[in-house]
């Protein structure tokens, strides 16, 4: 579906992703895993739009996307979560979540003055939606809050709860996961399956955790210093030489995680 | 029967000047504070945008009075308003097109920004000079008076008068309706709502659809109106001229930095915070002394702190001050 072809971005003379060429099935659930600073959140910016790669091609279902701007590619349908949460803060949550849809009737002026009736149905049906999206992250009593006012865990919840308002085609999940407890955690895993299968949402999913990498992904790709190492289940990945050298290690509290996982 | 003459005073020297000027500044600091806000710079080109939208106005208002078009009582530059704000839409979509546009594309910093501004300014400047000349040019036409200040003697008996000019009382209703429309705008419609998002989160906005370019021509057209308003406004109430647009450039700013810059709100409160500062420190206040203090303790002098001429220091001097205390503003302002 997506399809990355010898993406290079420097930053000066630092290349922060160094001829990653990778290719993302559709339909699949991809882990993205590697050690701080890979360059997986930059690839996750160039794909996105967010940063022009210095060079490289990507691809989605043929069409040439590299540098694209992030709202065109909204309107394509590929979506991405931010590792560092963002939120509209003075916004509250539900306001937050009703922002994503772009490019309705609201949107021209002429509607504004004569669809009013068309757009409060609209708006109507959008509230309903992001409650739903609200109710399904357990966090319905957030909805008025200010988004700027939850916890960091809380934030990331509605990252991932943007992409649910739409029907997105692909979505970027960068570290949904970290900072959000177990539960939650099982909660999002839980999620991301069933608009998986539900909704034909294909994920990139860039995580540090293994059990939700485990639990979830198929395939797992693996990045260090800007370049892809090995691509395969995580099996398989977990017994290639050159990932346990660059990320998984040999130290004793990784092998331990490693067999745990296993 | 003193007091009441000390309150009449006060109304027609100090009160009403000050809310008409404070409509004003409110006016000139929301499109400051928009800028601000959604294309994070401080714009200095915007007393001389107000300038320029004021003059086409003017243009117009001329020919339409050449023409014997009038609104009777009202002055004919109302009606003449709407084909200024065209014209000032179409300066700054076209500035945006030539100028910012190549800035923005290039992500340059704000402070560049404020410097190419600058430029802007003085370019306005120019044409506006060019077009219509330096000097003072007057268009008020319509009654003068709502109460004429011997009116107003006659009907309540009080030696004091108290004089309501038209202009007072449309700058007033003109501003209150132009901010309840800007309100009801970034609060109900959507585009609203999605330039309140880019002007939060600028990548987030861009990463949930919303159109960046859209939201800035939104802006500039938003902004457009409402520094011709703010001009034509303040030439009816005082008179037009070039200059007089430039100079207040500090008050509008000091009004939106006051507020908090980027925060609508604060824009309107820190307009009246200044006009009102100014006009208090700048009146004589023996006329309203004499009438309420006792004969011994009332002041030989005019009582007044300021001479108007210091006027543009009091903007200056309540800038400094709140900037010690409160640096985001009286509201919570944001920082680029
Ligand atoms: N804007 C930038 N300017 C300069 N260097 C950058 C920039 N963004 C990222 N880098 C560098 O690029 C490298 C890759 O960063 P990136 O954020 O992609 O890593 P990552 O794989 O997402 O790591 P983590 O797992 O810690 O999130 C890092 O060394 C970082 O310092
Ligand atoms: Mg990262």
């Amino acid at each position: 579906m997506i399809v990355v072809e010898d993406i290079h971005k420097h930053f000066g003379g630092f290349h922060a992703v160094d001829g990653a060429t990778m290719s993302i099935k559709e339909g699949s659930i991809t882990g993205l895993i590697g050690p701080n600073g890979a360059g997986k959140t930059t690839l996750f910016n160039v794909i996105a739009g967010v940063l022009k790669p210095t060079s490289g091609r990507v691809t989605m279902l043929g069409e040439d996307i590299t540098g694209l701007p992030p709202h065109e590619l909204f309107h394509k349908g590929l979506l991405r979560t931010f590792q560092i949460a963002h939120e509209f803060s003075s916004m509250s949550c539900r306001e937050n979540l009703m922002m994503v849809p772009g490019g309705q009737s609201g949107e021209t002026l002429w509607n504004t003055w004569f669809g009013r009736k068309r757009i409060a149905n609209e708006e109507r049906a959008l509230r309903a939606k992001a409650d739903e999206v609200l109710e399904f992250l357990t966090i319905s009593h957030l909805a008025d809050h200010k988004a700027g006012q939850v916890s960091g865990g809380q934030k990331k919840l509605l990252e991932l709860g943007r992409t649910m308002m739409v029907d997105a085609r692909i979505v970027f999940l960068d570290e949904v996961g970290a900072g959000v407890n177990r539960t939650l955690l099982n909660t999002i895993a839980d999620a991301i399956l069933r608009l998986n299968t539900e909704r034909g949402y294909t994920f990139v999913v860039i995580e540090h955790d293994m059990d939700f990498i485990g639990k979830i992904c198929d395939p797992v790709i693996c990045m260090a210093e800007g370049k892809v190492l090995a691509q395969g289940t995580l099996a398989e990945i977990k017994a290639n030489e050159q990932v346990i050298e660059a990320y998984l290690g040999t130290g004793l509290k990784n092998k331990d995680q490693l067999e745990a996982g296993a | 029967m003193d007091f009441l003459n000390a309150i009449v005073a006060l109304s027609n020297f100090v009160l009403v000047p000050a809310i008409a000027y404070g409509s004003q500044l409110a006016l000139g600091a929301l499109g400051v504070t928009l800028i601000y806000g959604i294309l994070r710079f401080s714009n200095f080109a915007h007393g001389d945008t107000m300038a320029f939208g004021a003059m086409i106005t003017i243009l117009v208002t001329w020919w339409m009075q050449s023409a014997g078009i009038n609104l009777g009582p009202l002055p004919t530059a109302l009606l003449a308003l709407p084909f200024g704000i065209l014209g000032c839409v179409a300066m700054l979509l076209l500035t945006d097109r030539l100028i910012y546009r190549f800035y923005r594309e290039q992500k340059a910093k704000p402070v560049i920004l404020v410097i190419v501004s600058m430029g802007v300014m003085f370019i306005m400047n120019g044409i506006v000079r060019f077009i219509i000349g330096p000097n003072d040019q007057r268009f008020a036409d319509g009654e003068r008076f709502l109460i004429s200040a011997r009116e107003f003697k006659a009907m309540t008996g009080l030696s004091e008068g108290l004089a309501i000019r038209t202009s007072s009382v449309i700058t007033v209703v003109v501003a209150v309706i132009a901010v309840a429309l800007l309100f009801w705008f970034l609060n109900r419609t959507r585009t609203g709502k999605s330039m309140r998002a880019y002007s939060d989160n600028e990548d987030l906005a861009l990463l949930s659809g919303i159109n960046p370019e859209r939201v800035v021509m939104v802006t500039w057209l938003i902004v457009a109106a409402l520094a011709t308003v703010a001009g034509v406004l303040y030439g009816l109430d005082k008179s037009f001229k070039p200059f007089t647009y430039f100079q207040l450039l500090l008050p509008i700013f000091a009004s939106a930095i006051v507020g908090g810059l980027g925060n609508p709100l604060g824009a309107i409160t820190g307009g009246f915070v200044i006009a009102f500062s100014e006009v208090t420190i700048t009146y004589a206040w023996k006329k309203v002394a004499n009438y309420v203090l006792p004969e011994s303790i009332a002041p030989d002098g005019l009582a007044q702190l300021l001479s108007t001429d210091y006027k543009f220091a009091v903007s200056f001097v309540i800038l400094l001050i709140v900037l010690l205390f409160k640096p985001t503003g009286l509201f919570k302002g944001k920082a680029v």
